[in-house]
């Protein structure tokens, strides 16, 4: 195996299709072993088909995939035995306390009653649900069962973690809660795929990140690569006379790193300003007021995932994301 | 790995998902009590709203209908429990639960294996619940105590070889709602169309071809021999060959679904 065994995950011309439809396409990448590698995209992406095929759920329809290279459709059972899965939605029995959820898991990992309560305990401990530990799952909040959840795919003490959009319908402080968990687990050595449909949150945790549109990889990169190709911040600005039009792009030229435009149907300035966003908003405000121009409601923003699609595809990502299913209605309440 | 070592494991994995799904009647009694109120109605109503006509028509040469009908409504009472096996599994499979199974390094079969027991025995349960309320109607077993224990052992084994066919079509259908109908479908014509109510005999030519034949039939007629010493005319053998028929081919077919389900 020689240099395959360096990698956490290693996929090569992977496609899967389900009748006439191309979930996945012909992907190929791979990650390091300690890492946090991140799947970015919409809905329909492609990233579940992905997690899924690596995780044992399901085989390729072409194409090779190996974990820690071991290949997943020759060898499912030993694979199964070097990951921790947690899927889009918290699998965790509602009728069982946490103790019991993680105990089970411990069980059907085949670790001795011992070891298994041992082991629950500690994780139940390390993701501050002792006091819940008792309590059926019925009574947690949607947090609390993802970290439960996140507990469950810990048990095996797996080399590498599987997270299908972990924070997916959670409130701010929670997603931080588990970002914080993802990390220390890093530190510890575990290898992690995350997908996500957040830009935010591969940009905060991911080392390295490939971006999935419609089954195929579109890009790949670390978070600063990809927002370079996008062009970094941007500056927006209404303005109050819609005839400055052409003054006002004439007066930010200088400034912008990639040509500003003007939409018509906001009536707003856009300008591409790179990464000191917040220095370039003095300078512009300056260039204005030297230019003798009203303009409102000036804002900064950083790339966004669709910014980055809008600049790899041309096509916005929230235009080609699925319409919710019912199962992500659920995962929301 | 050996053979023993991966009997333990199968064991193992199987009690740990069998306590699993005997956990949520112990944290939510009130299924157990609505698995019994159905048959509760059933066994009420059947009993004083035919009783009287079925026994004076002379279609039921027993004595008391009571005693006639209580093993056919414990027929039933497992295939409703069946039902509940497949709306549970269809539960499972889109709450993400049989995902995180398939993720690790357990036996394939003993998520199916573990609802089926558990299954089966919430049906020991529920049978003896009936049992009681049938004796306070007037039920009473004819022939001594091993009888009866071999009558109750038939509806067990019916129902724990009828709740793989569920597991199939709960793994299949993968909605609560739609397992639900789908189980309807099929249940409602095989319990009135066999002689778990009224005799065969007085069914139309073309319905007693199928009546005759079908297993709820031979598994009523087995259950009334060993409660009230019915004569039974091969009912024990041909009620053997469709369980072990039915087994046969929904025990393989439940665990290729679940090996190949995403």
């Amino acid at each position: 195996m020689g240099m395959d065994s360096d990698l956490a995950f290693e996929v090569r011309g992977a496609s899967k299709y389900f009748g006439d439809i191309k979930a996945l396409d012909d992907v190929t990448l791979s990650s390091a072993q300690g890492k946090i590698f991140s799947l970015l995209g919409p809905n329909g992406a492609g990233k579940t088909t992905l997690v899924n095929m690596l995780s044992t759920l399901s085989e390729p329809t072409k194409g090779s995939l190996k974990v820690l290279g071991v290949d997943v459709v020759k060898y499912p059972g030993k694979v199964r035995e070097l990951i921790g899965l947690a899927g889009q939605f918290a699998a965790v029995d509602e009728f069982l306390t946490g103790e019991e959820n993680l105990f089970m898991i411990g069980r059907l990992y085949h670790l001795s009653a011992k070891e298994a309560r041992l082991r629950s305990h500690r994780l139940l401990k390390g993701l501050r649900l002792e006091d819940a530990a008792k309590r059926t799952v019925r009574t947690y909040s949607g947090g609390m069962r993802r970290r439960l959840d996140v507990g469950a795919s810990l048990v095996g003490e797996p080399e590498i973690l599987f997270l299908d959009e972990p924070t997916t319908g959670l409130d701010p402080r929670t997603r931080q809660e588990l970002w914080a968990i993802i990390r220390d687990l890093v530190k510890g050595g575990t290898s992690i795929l995350l997908t996500t449909q957040y830009l935010e949150e591969a940009d905060v945790l991911a080392d390295h990140i490939a971006v999935l549109d419609r089954g195929k990889l579109i890009a790949e990169g670390t978070s600063a690569q990809l927002k370079a190709r996008q062009g970094g911040d941007v500056i927006k600005f209404e303005l109050e006379d819609r005839s400055d039009r052409e003054k006002a792009l004439q007066a930010v030229m200088n400034i912008a790193t990639h040509a500003p435009w003007y939409d018509e149907t906001d009536n707003t300035v856009i300008i591409p300003v790179g990464s000191h966003g917040s220095k370039k908003l003095i300078d512009i405000v300056r260039a204005l007021d030297h230019a003798k121009i009203t303009a409102n409601n000036m804002s900064l923003h950083q790339p966004t995932l669709d910014d980055v699609f809008l600049t790899l595809t041309g096509v916005k990502a929230s235009a080609v994301a699925e319409k919710p299913t019912k199962r992500s209605k659920e995962q929301q309440l | 790995m050996t053979v023993t070592r991966m009997l333990y494991y199968q064991a193992v994995d199987t009690w740990a998902i069998t306590k699993r799904n005997l956990l949520r009647y112990v944290r939510l009694p009130q299924l157990i009590f609505f698995s019994s109120i159905q048959p509760i109605i059933f066994l009420t109503l059947f009993n004083f709203v035919f009783g009287g006509a079925l026994v004076k028509s002379g279609a039921v040469l027993h004595g008391k209908y009571i005693d006639y009908l209580l093993p056919g409504i414990m027929i039933q009472v497992t295939i409703f429990g069946g039902l509940q096996s497949a709306i549970g599994l269809a539960t499972d499979m889109t709450s993400g639960v049989i995902s995180r199974f398939r993720s690790l390094p357990m036996s394939r079969g003993a998520v199916l294996a573990g609802r089926t027991l558990a299954d089966t025995l919430r049906n020991i349960v529920v049978v003896a619940i009936m049992l009681v309320y049938g004796y306070i109607l007037g039920f009473r077993f004819s022939n001594g105590l091993w009888d009866a224990a071999s009558m109750i052992a038939v509806v067990v084994l019916f129902g724990f070889a009828f709740s793989w066919v569920f597991v199939y079509v709960g793994m299949r259908t993968k909605d609560a709602e739609a397992a639900q109908l789908s189980g309807f479908v099929f249940i409602f014509p095989l319990i009135f169309a066999s002689a778990a109510f009224v005799p065969v005999a007085t069914m139309p030519g073309w319905l007693q071809q199928f009546a005759n034949n079908q297993p709820i039939t031979f598994a009523v007629n087995v259950a009334r021999h060993f409660a009230l010493g019915m004569p039974m005319d091969g009912a024990l053998w041909k009620l053997l060959v469709w369980l072990l028929g039915i087994m046969i081919l929904f025990i393989p077919l439940a665990i290729r679904t679940y090996r190949k389900h995403v």
